[in-house]
């Protein structure tokens, strides 16, 4: 029983990172059609920067830890934001262009950070509570994954209050329906996409923060392995749908802790989900059959 | 008959600036030719029928004014000023509402959502589109995407006659409705028409004859005739059968 507990609430904590990566992922291709392969150089940066800032006020300590949140989230909004403006405005309907701007700037973005921080990883630690456990139905479960999971749900919750309560939460969801409608209303969508590339990166960059915590350590390889599970989680929930990457990174993190502990091939089923679903609902769980382009 | 180069206004009132001038406009999809040359002139007042076979550019010439689709060359100009260099909500902004072929709502949100949205001036014209619509106010927590087609039209007509436009594009606003909901909405466009211009795209000819004061017709992207009275036009049995494949007595253009 303690095991099984133990590998759900792992499991939650890792969906937990996979959903800070996967929604901004998901709201991005949804609005604007662009498959985001530069959304792991925000989370790393974020992992960084906030690493180096916790370092520098203490990293044991709480401030240290809770100031590293603040900033992961900062450098990741403001990475995406100027990525939006930058490299991906000029290329408006190009998706293709797009997309290749993404996955160069990836490139890019790593070698800039490892010529930067090295190449190896870097083992870090939280607060000395964060390095304990609790103990939850017998099982010696690490505090940290609590704190990962309560942000990811604060997230969530933030984001959808902000998508059904303001004007632009309203633009954005109406975008990813049919963004050509959307400019037909007389409305700017391009400040939309600002947004979205705004909200996506500061969860990447929180999720980085908090996933340096989960996996202990931090690298400029970090965004890289986490992005190939995200973006999975992404198309596994429906891509543009941020219900559907809510459930399917809880679905895909569970799932991988249980197969790996049990059978040692977790990333391999992950992909057979991957698999099931694209051959059984191509529009992922909770996707739309299509998306619109204007 | 007349195939202008230039545009002529279909009601023949060439001494007022027409609300929207389509000039030589060509445009495409995908690379392909869709609307080869393109012009006219909507009047100040009244309605104006886009008529023509399916296919034949009607919906991409009304796509191309508002800059949907990629338009290759021609001038648009609207109350005399060229709007054919703007991003489509720029084009929208300067006083164009749009009622789309098949309506499209935004399903996932709720019908007063779809009407905040489409709100442009400081103080839109709710009270109209109340009493035009007042089904809409009772559904105005429902999801758009659960309304029947024809309150999905009234929502995109609401959304159209909130702002107070120059001129509305209506596109197909009868498609696949019922007989009796086919005339709430010619009673609503009847009603709009008294305060905004319309150029109306609409293959229910009887609706046409209600509504329409003058009329283009198009074949092949091109303008092939423009009539200064659409009611005289449709009681012309050869030009009618000629340019839309369908006897003078109502019916749908083919």
């Amino acid at each position: 029983m303690s095991t099984v507990v133990l590998l759900l609430v792992t499991g939650l904590g890792l969906g937990a990172v996979y959903f800070l990566v996967s929604s901004g992922l998901s709201l991005i291709y949804g609005l604007m059609g662009v498959l985001n392969f530069a959304h792991g150089a925000f989370l790393t940066l974020g992992a960084l920067i906030g690493w180096q800032t916790a370092s520098l006020i203490g990293a044991g300590t709480w401030a240290g830890f809770l100031l590293s949140l603040l900033i992961g989230c900062l450098v990741g909004a403001l990475l995406a934001s100027l990525t939006e403006f930058v490299l991906i405005r000029p290329l408006y309907e190009r998706h293709i262009e797009q997309v290749l701007v993404t996955v160069g700037l990836n490139l890019a973005a790593i070698a800039l950070f490892e010529g930067i921080w090295g190449t190896d990883p870097v083992y870090i630690d939280g607060p000395a509570w964060m390095g304990m456990t609790t103990d939850i139905l017998g099982a010696q479960t690490p505090n940290h994954l609590f704190i990962t999971i309560l942000i990811a749900v604060l997230v969530l919750v933030g984001m959808v209050v902000f998508l059904k309560k303001t004007r632009y939460g309203m633009i954005i969801r109406a975008g990813v329906e049919n963004r050509s409608m959307v400019t037909a209303l007389g409305i700017d969508v391009r400040r939309a996409f600002t947004l979205v590339f705004m909200i996506g990166g500061a969860a990447a960059g929180l999720g980085g923060v908090l996933a340096s915590h989960y996996f202990g350590y931090v690298s400029p390889m970090l965004g890289g392995s986490l992005l190939i599970f995200a973006f999975i989680v992404t198309v596994i929930g429906g891509l543009g749908s941020l219900p559907g990457a809510a459930v399917a990174s809880l679905l895909v993190g569970v799932l991988q802790q249980f197969t790996n502990y049990y059978w040692g091939f977790g990333d391999f089923v992950v992909i057979i989900l991957l698999a099931v679903v694209l051959l059984t609902r191509p529009a992922g769980l909770l996707g739309r059959k299509a998306v619109a382009t204007a | 008959m007349s195939t202008a180069p230039e545009p002529t206004t279909a009601t023949g009132a060439d001494t007022e600036v027409p609300v929207l001038a389509v000039s030589r406009l060509r445009a495409s999809i995908d690379g392909q030719q869709v609307v080869e040359d393109v012009s006219f002139a909507v009047p100040a007042m009244g309605i104006t029928a886009l008529l023509g076979r399916n296919g034949v550019g009607k919906t991409s010439s009304i796509k191309a004014i508002l800059g949907l689709i990629r338009r290759d060359g021609g001038t648009v100009e609207l109350g005399g000023e060229p709007i054919h260099g703007l991003p489509t909500h720029r084009i929208v902004q300067r006083g164009i509402g749009y009622v789309p072929e098949d309506r499209e709502v935004f399903a996932g949100l709720s019908v007063a959502e779809n009407l905040r949205l489409a709100e442009r001036d400081d103080s839109p014209r709710r009270e109209l589109v109340e009493s035009l619509f007042p089904d809409l106010v009772k559904r105005a927590h429902q999801a758009a995407g659960t309304l029947s087609g024809g309150q999905q039209q009234m929502v995109s007509l609401a959304r159209a006659l909130l702002n107070d436009n120059r001129v509305l594009l209506v596109d197909e606003p009868t498609k696949g409705l019922a007989p009796k909901i086919v005339s709430e909405v010619a009673e609503a466009l009847a009603e709009a028409a008294t305060t905004v211009p319309i150029l109306l795209v609409e293959q229910n000819l009887s609706v046409v004859r209600r509504l329409a004061a003058g009329a283009i017709i198009l074949s092949d992207g091109k303008v092939v005739h423009t009539a200064e009275s659409a009611e005289s036009f449709l009681d012309d049995e050869d030009l009618v059968t000629r340019h839309l494949g369908v006897g003078t007595e109502g019916g749908r253009a083919s």
